[in-house]
């Protein structure tokens, strides 16, 4: 049990999307203007992301590693399919996003109204497949696992853009060299905040 | 008249020439090619592909194989796309967008893990991550769909170019400062250690690559003021 929730704290804190990957940093730079978008978009990425992960760890154990073909046949043993990941990943992802949209908009309206315009755009985040790829690399040991690393990773991208949101909607009313305005603070502010980020490298789980 | 018709249709170079064959490099077709150095830059104006782009900033070699595989996936993607454009269903382009650079991607990594391993390695995840490095995407929406091949083939290789010029800036100076290194050798000379200068390990970490960028986003628009947010 320990396990996991070093897992979760980890990939929330010590391994966060953005402050230590940059992943996802287009949405995280055009959605962070207000914080109630902001948490839209938040949450829409840890639903995506839980769901993906998991589901992109079954592919890889069952489809494309080395060897995973075994459970059709012997004669299957020895290929190599995971120079596909990346197209399969994709395309896991595009196809779940858009019926996560459909599930949503049929079950909970009030959900697809909050969420609904950030849904399609989440599709080509880079933290999403991001998730999946990391999952690879990591060879986790179960679909527990996966899932949890999907909800901790979505989590820590939850705190960091309504983090950078709040602290903009506060600099509107600073005096901010015209230059740096908007774009380039936004960018120093992400970089402040991820030195602060940087403390929890040290806690070792 | 129908002489001429014949001849075009010999010529396999037509595929490549717009409508109204201007000159390969025109005015036009050059400013493809300069805008998004300068004023319409992707990373520090467009606000695209910042993802991927940072974190392999920490050291020249990589941000340099990662510009040329950006190229190498925009140009084609972007030749594709535009090839395609008017076969795509406009409800499923994204999909089929995402096939074209998924599948350019995959041909990327292939040939890097081929043929330069130790550097497919430091990339890790982040040649996968060019999929959905919001620029390629961004072209393809914006420019491949609505226009000719050749013009879209400048239009990609310039903006994946301006791409990499701001990843290699970066990587400069990262590496200069926090390592004394430039492509792994060793440029400051010694005697400058022995004055009592000291590498600046910070800048190896990853909330540097953030600031720098800040940083040259503030010198380009003091630079041209007419880039300025309002508001």
């Amino acid at each position: 049990m320990l396990e996991y929730a070093n897992l979760f704290i980890k990939s929330i804190f010590i391994e966060n999307m953005i402050f230590a990957y940059f992943l996802g940093m287009c949405s995280y730079l055009a959605v962070s203007k207000t914080v109630k978008t902001a948490v839209g978009l938040g949450f829409a990425v840890i639903f995506v992301l839980t769901i993906t992960v998991p589901l992109n760890f079954l592919i890889d154990q069952y489809v494309l590693q080395p060897g995973a073909l075994k459970w059709i046949g012997p004669e299957y043993a020895e290929i190599d399919l995971s120079f596909l990941s990346f197209i399969m990943f994709i395309a896991v992802i595009a196809s779940m996003v858009q019926l996560v949209e459909m599930i949503v908009e049929k079950f909970s309206p009030a959900l697809y109204g909050a969420l609904g315009i950030f849904l399609p755009l989440i599709a080509v985040n880079c933290a999403i497949l991001g998730g999946s790829l990391f999952m690879q690399i990591k060879d986790f040991s179960g679909i527990l696992e996966s899932s949890i690393y999907g909800l901790g990773s979505g989590v820590g991208w939850l705190l960091a853009i309504v983090g950078i949101a709040a602290i903009r909607e506060k600099i509107a009313y600073s005096n901010v060299p015209a230059p740096l305005r908007g774009l380039g603070i936004t960018f120093i502010i992400t970089g402040l905040m991820a030195i602060g980020f940087m403390s929890f490298m040290g806690i070792d789980l | 008249m129908a002489v001429k018709k014949t001849k075009n249709i010999n010529n396999p170079l037509i595929l490549f020439l717009s409508k109204n064959s201007e000159p390969l490099f025109s005015k036009k077709n050059k400013a493809l090619l300069s805008d998004p150095m300068d004023d319409n830059n992707p990373i520090t104006v467009q606000v695209l592909g910042v993802c991927s782009a940072l974190a392999i900033t920490v050291q020249l070699k990589a941000a340099i194989v990662m510009t040329l595989s950006v190229i190498a996936v925009m140009s084609a993607s972007n030749v594709i796309i535009s090839l395609l454009r008017d076969l795509i269903p406009n409800r499923i382009r994204i999909i089929v967008q995402l096939v074209v650079v998924a599948s350019m991607v995959i041909l990327v990594d292939q040939v890097l893990r081929a043929y330069a391993y130790d550097v497919s390695k430091e990339l890790s995840i982040f040649i996968g991550l060019i999929i959905t490095n919001c620029i390629v995407m961004g072209r393809l929406e914006a420019f491949a769909l609505g226009n000719g091949v050749w013009r879209s083939f400048l239009d990609g290789f310039g903006n994946a170019a301006a791409y990499g010029f701001i990843l290699i800036l970066v990587a400069f100076v990262r590496e200069l400062f926090g390592s004394g290194n430039l492509l792994g050798i060793p440029v400051i000379p010694e005697f400058i250690y022995e004055m009592g200068y000291e590498n600046n390990g910070f800048m190896l970490l990853s909330p540097m690559a953030l600031i720098i960028v800040g940083v040259i986003i503030w010198i380009q628009r003091s630079r041209n003021r007419t880039l300025i947010e309002k508001g």
